[in-house]
């Protein structure tokens, strides 16, 4: 039975940990995500566009980034270069790291979903008149969105969960907050399992987002039929 | 008065040469169709005067202009583009756009035409091809011919010189072809200078001012249809056209 002293705990530490996750988490991901989102795109441009030069340079970040754990990254930026003198706040290192992390991940996602926009678009557009950027911005790109959309979605909620690593260069996020308590209180399952579903309550929150917006994106597909 | 005329427009792919010295023109108002079986390089060829695959040497006449195959610069690509237009076997119709956005899309963005004076033009254009109910949908929405039909409108509304058709029907369920080949005919009635790669003879008889036929590579034969169809003088003509009426 879960004795009074328990769930008082468990109501008074809710807020504590929820605040955080407002005011850290939250933050923390959006910020992070877009910029992630930014250099994906770029990213996969220069690859599907085959820019010399910048296509190896492309390979060579995501090879770097996706071969190395995403906590030695957190690790190297937030506790190494102090060493030869760069030191950055917990936050904004946070943001950085998270953001070239996921970045090397999505730019995989954006340029498979560019490659699978049919070339015979492309030619279409010329034929047109249209440039090559109008027809990247009219018609490549919605389509890869649509395309990429679930697949990133994954990884928005992958990185909502990831941000509990933050708590080891010292950001004050929702893990930290929990293990701050525990500390307290001596209580790890309960409080542990209380800040899990706190984790479950934002994924639900963009699970549901996410299939608002895969309605939204469907009128062209054969889904959205008439 | 003659529009297009190529020389000696050579191409290989991976070492093996596919076009081997081909030459045609085309007047004003003409339509030419070129037939020929498979792997002729009916489609290499039409690709290649319009710039979407890059030939390896030859010269082009066009509408004053001469470009040299192999050395082709991208602005000569978008001037060509300007004046040309093309329409291919699957359509290739923007997949986020619908119908009308489709025809206008190049008309706003490419010829800066403001939104409302493109949208008139996309209209009339769908009316022309019998999709006048079919503003908003999306090319999903469409069958083959009518998704066919509306890159024939999104070919029409950019005002070309002359239309490439490249094996316009061949995508299409035989009861869809005829709805495309009528509103070809249509264009044909109405004095549009058009290339027409097809494999429907009896479209290719009766709306061609001339016809072309292609095999390995070559022009074995051209003439009127009348001349190509009914008296044709070289044994490979026969034979393609035996092989087909046959069938």
């Amino acid at each position: 039975m879960i004795d009074e002293r328990l769930l008082h705990i468990l109501a008074d530490s809710f807020w504590k940990i929820l605040l955080p996750g407002i005011k850290t988490t939250i933050p923390l991901t959006a910020l992070a995500f877009s910029f992630a989102l930014i250099i994906a795109v770029i990213t996969a441009l220069i690859q599907f566009a085959h820019i010399k030069g910048l296509t190896q340079l492309a390979r060579f970040y995501i090879w770097v980034v996706r071969g190395t754990p995403l906590l030695v990254q957190l690790y190297v930026i937030f506790y190494g270069l102090p060493g030869i003198g760069i030191v950055i706040n917990p936050f904004p290192c946070a943001v950085a790291v998270f953001a070239v992390n996921e970045g090397a991940y999505c730019a995989e996602t954006m340029r498979a979903a560019l490659e699978a926009v049919p070339y015979g678009q492309i030619e279409a557009g010329y034929c047109v008149g249209m440039s090559y950027l109008q027809i990247m911005r009219r018609i490549v790109l919605p389509q890869a969105f649509r395309t990429a959309f679930p697949p990133l979605s994954n990884s928005l909620i992958a990185m909502v969960k990831d941000t509990s690593l933050a708590a080891n260069i010292t950001v004050l996020e929702m893990f930290m907050a929990t293990q701050r308590i525990v500390a307290r209180t001596y209580e790890p399952l309960a409080l542990y399992i209380e800040v899990a579903l706190i984790y479950l309550i934002f994924s639900t929150v963009l699970t549901q987002l996410q299939h608002a917006g895969e309605k939204k994106l469907n009128r062209y597909t054969l889904r959205g039929g008439k | 008065m003659m529009i297009l005329s190529v020389q000696d427009l050579r191409k290989s792919f991976d070492g093996q040469e596919i076009l081997k010295g081909i030459s045609l023109h085309v007047d004003k108002g003409e339509v030419i169709t070129i037939i020929g079986p498979s792997g002729a390089g009916k489609t290499t060829a039409l690709r290649c005067i319009n710039f979407l695959e890059e030939a390896d040497s030859g010269t082009m006449d066009f509408d004053g202009e001469t470009f040299t195959f192999g050395n082709v610069t991208k602005k000569d690509i978008a001037r060509l583009h300007r004046k040309t237009v093309f329409v291919f076997q699957n359509f290739n119709l923007f997949l986020n756009k619908t119908a009308l956005q489709n025809v206008t899309e190049g008309l706003i963005i490419a010829r800066h035409i403001p939104k409302t004076q493109a949208e008139d033009t996309g209209k009339k254009m769908l009316d022309k091809v019998g999709l006048a109910a079919r503003y908003d949908y999306y090319p999903n929405q469409l069958s083959g011919g009518q998704q066919q039909r509306v890159a024939i409108a999104r070919a029409l509304a950019t005002k070309p010189e002359i239309i490439f058709f490249d094996e316009p029907t061949s995508a299409l369920d035989p009861e869809l072809t005829g709805e495309v080949l009528s509103v070809i005919k249509a264009l044909a009635q109405e004095g549009m200078t058009m290339v027409v790669v097809t494999h429907e003879m009896s479209f290719a008889r009766s709306v061609s001012t001339r016809v072309i036929f292609m095999e390995n590579g070559t022009v074995v034969e051209r003439g009127s249809a009348e001349e190509l169809f009914n008296h044709p003088q070289e044994e490979r003509t026969k034979a393609f056209l035996s092989s087909i009426t046959n069938r």
